[in-house]
């Protein structure tokens, strides 16, 4: 396009905004909390859940809810961000790092460059191993200090904040590490292999 | 979860387009329907959605999805629009927007909440409100192409002039003995409202949809409590999850 049309009438909010630096080109803040699954949502009682950490089809972990509660927990507070555009800034999380993971395993560094995320329902998203070490992805159990609802994903959803929502998985089961980046649920549907909102990578090809 | 089809090109960007406003319908005292003349226009499929952008004097700009009402057949593309009372870009969308104008929009987006008439199994449609939208371009198609799949619509309004597409609705089901269209109005009724009142609930589910043996394609639209409780009904009826599409909207 060569310039956008401009839409008399349709009012500026721009003094109304976060700065630049917090909000993501084309994203705009909610208070609420919207849900977005492509299926009805899985009810899972904590007491028959289980978490595997997996390298191809062997097996490197596997916790129960109460060994999985029981593993290192961090809290952080993050903004996120839907690729539907909305962003929820300063939402508080608190679960496993995937780095306390990889050491419960005893794994000094990571098995391959990409893992793939199984969930109840069959949905799977992939992540680089880069994108989950130091600190920025978890799998969290609590929001804002309660367990994270069905509808938001609960009993345990991924967590990596600074990619699109779609990243974080709701009810994880599985995360499995693949030598190469394969395509996830979404991916396979033309949103981005990657899906980092600062880029505006929403879908194939941005 | 199986994919039926996507009209997404690998690897090619989703380029913003000029969209011109070639006619507005009113759908509802709060609803209306954009006719858009998207002249690079590569088609879609129905169920899917497209993102549209607006442009302030300032330059500031606001992006927002809405689905698409029309089906592939149709040259222009209809998008139908609920005014959300605070919204940003609604209220612009409903109240402000006329014939002529122009907007940019990019699309289609979505490869999952789709059936087109390949599809096999009977259709089961459940919608809220205005969650009508993709699915409407779904029984749009299956008219325009005279298929004669059973396919079932169970739509929930608050009251009847809420009801969107409402005349077109009950034309379709008269002029075709293998759809079923099913109104339910949960705050309001007419005097001599002779269908079903309230919400939605798990017997006249169980009554209204094709049986889970009939292995029925199901998707079902509307508020994210709406969607939340009708798929959870259609689990406990015995659908298979996977048979479940779902869209939600609204915080």
């Amino acid at each position: 396009m060569d310039k956008a049309p401009v839409s008399r009438g349709f009012r500026s909010r721009q003094a109304e905004q976060p700065t630049k630096d917090r909000l993501p080109p084309g994203q705009y803040v909610t208070m609420g909390f919207p849900v977005l699954s492509a299926g009805p949502t899985p009810q899972i009682k904590v007491e028959s859940w289980n978490f595997a950490l997996q390298f191809g089809g062997s097996l490197l972990g596997k916790w129960d809810w109460a060994e999985f509660e029981a593993l290192p927990q961090t809290t952080i507070t993050t903004d996120i961000h839907c690729v539907t555009k909305w962003s929820k800034l300063d939402t508080t999380w608190q679960g496993v790092t995937f780095d306390d993971l990889l050491k419960a395993v005893g794994l000094a560094k990571p098995r391959a460059r990409y893992i793939i995320a199984h969930c109840d329902g069959g949905y799977t998203t992939n992540v680089p191993v880069a994108d989950l070490v130091d600190g920025q992805g978890m799998v969290a159990t609590r929001f804002e200090g309660l367990p994270i609802l069905p509808a938001h994903g609960g009993p345990a959803r991924l967590l990596v904040p600074h990619l699109y929502f779609w990243k974080s998985a709701k009810w994880v089961r599985r995360l499995r590490f693949m030598e190469m980046d394969e395509p996830g649920f979404w991916e396979s549907l033309g949103y981005h292999i990657y899906g980092d909102p600062w880029k505006e990578q929403r879908y194939d090809g941005d | 979860m199986t994919v039926i089809e996507t009209a997404a090109m690998p690897g090619r960007r989703l380029e913003w387009q000029l969209a011109e406003v070639r006619d507005i319908g009113v759908e509802t005292p709060r609803v209306k329907s954009l006719l858009l003349h998207v002249a690079t226009w590569q088609g879609h499929l129905p169920g899917q959605h497209v993102d549209i952008r607006l442009t302030a004097e300032d330059g500031y700009q606001a992006q927002r999805s809405y689905s698409i009402a029309s089906p592939p057949e149709d040259e222009l593309v209809t998008l139908t629009v609920e005014r959300v009372d605070n919204g940003e870009v609604s209220p612009y969308l409903v109240g402000d927007l006329r014939a002529g104008d122009r907007f940019e929009l990019r699309g289609p987006i979505g490869g999952y909440f789709v059936w087109t008439v390949a599809t096999r199994g009977p259709l089961c449609l459940v919608a809220g409100g205005s969650g009508i939208v993709p699915l409407m371009a779904m029984l749009r198609h299956r008219a325009r192409r005279n298929v004669r799949a059973p396919a079932m619509l169970l739509y929930s309004s608050r009251s009847l002039e809420d009801v969107i597409y409402r005349e077109e609705l009950d034309a379709m089901a008269r002029r075709d003995a293998d759809l079923r269209v099913v109104n339910t109005l949960t705050r309001k009724w007419p005097t001599r409202w002779k269908r079903y009142r309230g919400r939605i609930h798990k017997s006249l589910l169980a009554e209204a949809c094709f049986p889970p043996e009939q292995n029925p394609k199901i998707f079902v639209c509307g508020p994210t409590r709406f969607v939340e409780d009708v798929s959870g009904l259609l689990v406990e009826l015995g659908h298979d999850p996977l048979t479940i599409k779902t869209e939600r909207f609204g915080p």
